[in-house]
């Protein structure tokens, strides 16, 4: 509540801001607007307000500052309070500084580029020291873990069983619909059954497992390790004598490592049982002969490669989600970015390696 | 004192499961002084300021602050009365993923969204330089401050909106010796010149003689005696005899009677 009174009879030439009532921050944006209004000079007359907090005399001794005003009718406490508020004028960036456009682009990529290789590196570097930690057990059997590896087993394996078999049996479904529909068209439905044998069997057992256990322990991983890192557990490991690496790491490596090939059993299995409820129910073939016909058209080989790459899968999955999780610094936020990270670079690693196997195994013959 | 007292809490009861915290608790806090409250570990000051505050709710019993009845009200409700007072918490509790000046700006955004961003600014800073940070302290994030700076940034923070009521819980616990006394000094000039009403939970003996005008012990589930520390000290009980008069206790007389004369 203020007088705007340009035309004040002792400054004919100026203007008076006359403040009523209280000058405290909940009305801080209007005097501000209404003081900007008011032409130079400026004469401030606090003789009418009420009360004035550290906000309203800032905003007078900002105007003071800045444009010259003159303060007339402060109270004694009034003065003494803008003398405080002057006393502290101390101006601090509020965001750190950024060089803007091309140059700060310019720059983002360089960091961006440089943390990538910083983190090969230290992939690489981290790899070494897992096996360092491998060598060690193996060197001196009493120092294996086995109550947390097998506590792993059942939280990676056990627990992994019941989503992985829900999601294993419908998308054996899903194939033996999709394929059905295009192979009807051949009248070719029988082979319905190679296509879910085969894919399932080879690839997609092995490669949804391991999405799914990136998901679901891979982020675990990181996350766990990196909240140990926030609150210091892991430096007072050390301290201790305790090897992280052999504490944390190995029993989590070996769980994700031994339990893979487990899972990814389960899930050829689970789709199979989908693709062939779907056959049994859909295409009216019998089980029987669903289970003849998988026999002739699906290769040993098939399952060999499904098996063997489920353990590198697992050692990768562990392997990012570890790493990721000792990258942890500083506070809550890095944790939840370095879980992200785990999973992306897990099921990245996976996809890349999934296609190197895919060619390794049809050069040495296994098609 | 005829005044009524700005924080009133009477009969407050809190338990968690089997065990009981507090019974029949009663503590009045009179405007402009400075209360610290002391008691051994597990005698509950943390969740009498927590029930104050509002972050718990007790059993039984009544809190007034600012002369408002705190309990059963609604978050809306609570807000006008949440706007004037500043709470620093053990460790900052300050928002990670924001810079200090930021941290500062957050309960001023809050409650007054239309300042515009350079007064806004202008008024971190000012709270920043009061809180004894240096002016290069505003855009560093949390995590690249010692302990005394993060205390004093949450110090700024809990100053932003000018605060008629100040909770402080532990504000000394884990500084040097020198950051202690500096941060002491701080907090009763700041009382003094913003004429705060200071709600102080310690365990710093120094903290207790050198700032507080009354302290409340708590023992046994209540208050036990709320006065100053030479009235305390005429007291005939057991606990607070051990507290004021112990090793530390008397070091700690001592330093501030030697202060005093010099």
């Amino acid at each position: 509540m203020a007088d705007l009174d340009p035309n004040a009879a002792d400054r004919p030439d100026g203007s008076v801001y006359r403040a009523v009532g209280a000058l405290t921050i909940t009305r801080a944006a209007t005097t501000q607007r209404e003081i900007e209004t008011l032409p130079d000079p400026l004469t401030i007359d606090l003789s009418a307000i009420e009360r004035m907090d550290t906000v309203g005399a800032w905003l007078v001794y900002r105007t003071v500052r800045d444009r010259g005003a003159k303060v007339v009718g402060a109270s004694r406490d009034e003065v003494s309070l803008l003398h405080q508020v002057a006393e502290f004028d101390a101006p601090t960036r509020v965001r750190p500084e950024e060089a803007g456009g091309f140059k700060q682009g310019l720059g983002e990529i360089g960091g961006w580029v440089a943390e990538t290789g910083r983190t090969m590196v230290g992939l690489v570097g981290f790899f070494g020291a897992v096996l360092i930690g491998f060598a060690n057990v193996i060197r001196r059997p009493k120092r294996f873990r086995l109550n947390a590896v097998v506590q792993r087993f059942d939280v990676v394996g056990v627990r992994a069983l019941g989503i992985i078999g829900l999601m294993s049996f419908l998308i054996g479904i899903v194939i033996a619909q999709q394929g059905s529909v295009q192979l009807e068209q051949f009248g070719a439905e029988i082979y319905t059954i190679n296509l879910i044998g085969r894919i399932t069997v080879r690839e997609l057992g092995t490669l949804m497992t391991a999405i799914m256990v990136a998901g679901r322990s891979g982020s675990a991983f990181a996350a766990q390790i990196g909240t140990m890192k926030i609150t210091e557990e892991i430096d007072a490991m050390r301290t201790i004598g305790v090897s992280p690496i052999e504490a944390l790491v190995l029993p989590r490596m070996l769980s994700a490592i031994i339990m893979m090939p487990l899972l990814a059993f389960w899930a050829m299995l689970m789709s199979l049982i989908g693709g062939g409820i779907f056959v049994w129910l859909d295409l009216g073939i019998p089980l029987i002969t669903y289970v003849q016909r998988l026999q002739e058209v699906t290769p040993i080989t098939d399952l060999w490669v499904g098996l063997i790459k489920a353990p590198v899968f697992g050692f990768i999955i562990a392997l990012s989600g570890c790493f990721q999780g000792m990258l942890v610094q500083g506070n809550s936020e890095e944790v939840g970015l370095r879980t992200t990270t785990a999973v992306v670079q897990s099921i990245f690693l996976v996809i890349v390696l999934d296609a190197v196997f895919a060619v390794f195994f049809s050069s040495i013959g296994w098609r | 004192m005829a005044q009524e007292p700005i924080i009133k809490i009477r009969g407050l009861r809190n338990s968690f499961g089997e065990q009981l915290v507090h019974e029949g608790l009663n503590l009045d806090v009179r405007r402009g002084e400075i209360l610290g409250v002391v008691g051994g570990s597990g005698t509950g000051k943390s969740v009498l300021m927590r029930s104050v505050i509002g972050l718990q709710t007790p059993d039984d019993g009544q809190v007034e602050v600012l002369g408002e009845n705190m309990l059963g009200r609604n978050d809306d409700e609570a807000k006008n009365i949440r706007r004037r007072w500043g709470i620093l918490f053990q460790n900052g509790a300050l928002f990670s993923t924001l810079t200090v000046a930021e941290n500062v700006e957050v309960p001023i955004r809050e409650y007054f969204p239309f300042l515009k961003p350079p007064l806004l600014d202008e008024i971190a800073s000012y709270k920043i330089a009061m809180s004894g940070l240096p002016a290069d302290a505003g855009p560093k994030f949390p995590s690249e401050l010692s302990g005394g700076m993060r205390k004093r940034a949450g110090l700024a923070r809990a100053l932003a909106l000018d605060p008629e009521l100040l909770f402080l819980d532990e504000p000394t616990a884990g500084l040097d010796p020198i950051g202690a006394a500096a941060f002491d000094e701080l907090i009763a000039s700041l009382q003094k010149r913003l004429d705060l009403t200071v709600f102080l939970i310690t365990h710093d003996l120094d903290t207790l003689i050198e700032i507080c005008d009354r302290v409340a012990v708590l023992a046994d589930r209540k208050v036990i005696a709320v006065d100053t520390i030479p009235n305390l000290l005429a007291l005939d009980h057991p606990w607070i005899q051990e507290y004021f008069n112990g090793p530390r206790g008397r070091t700690a007389a001592l330093s501030h009677q030697e202060g005093a004369a010099a």
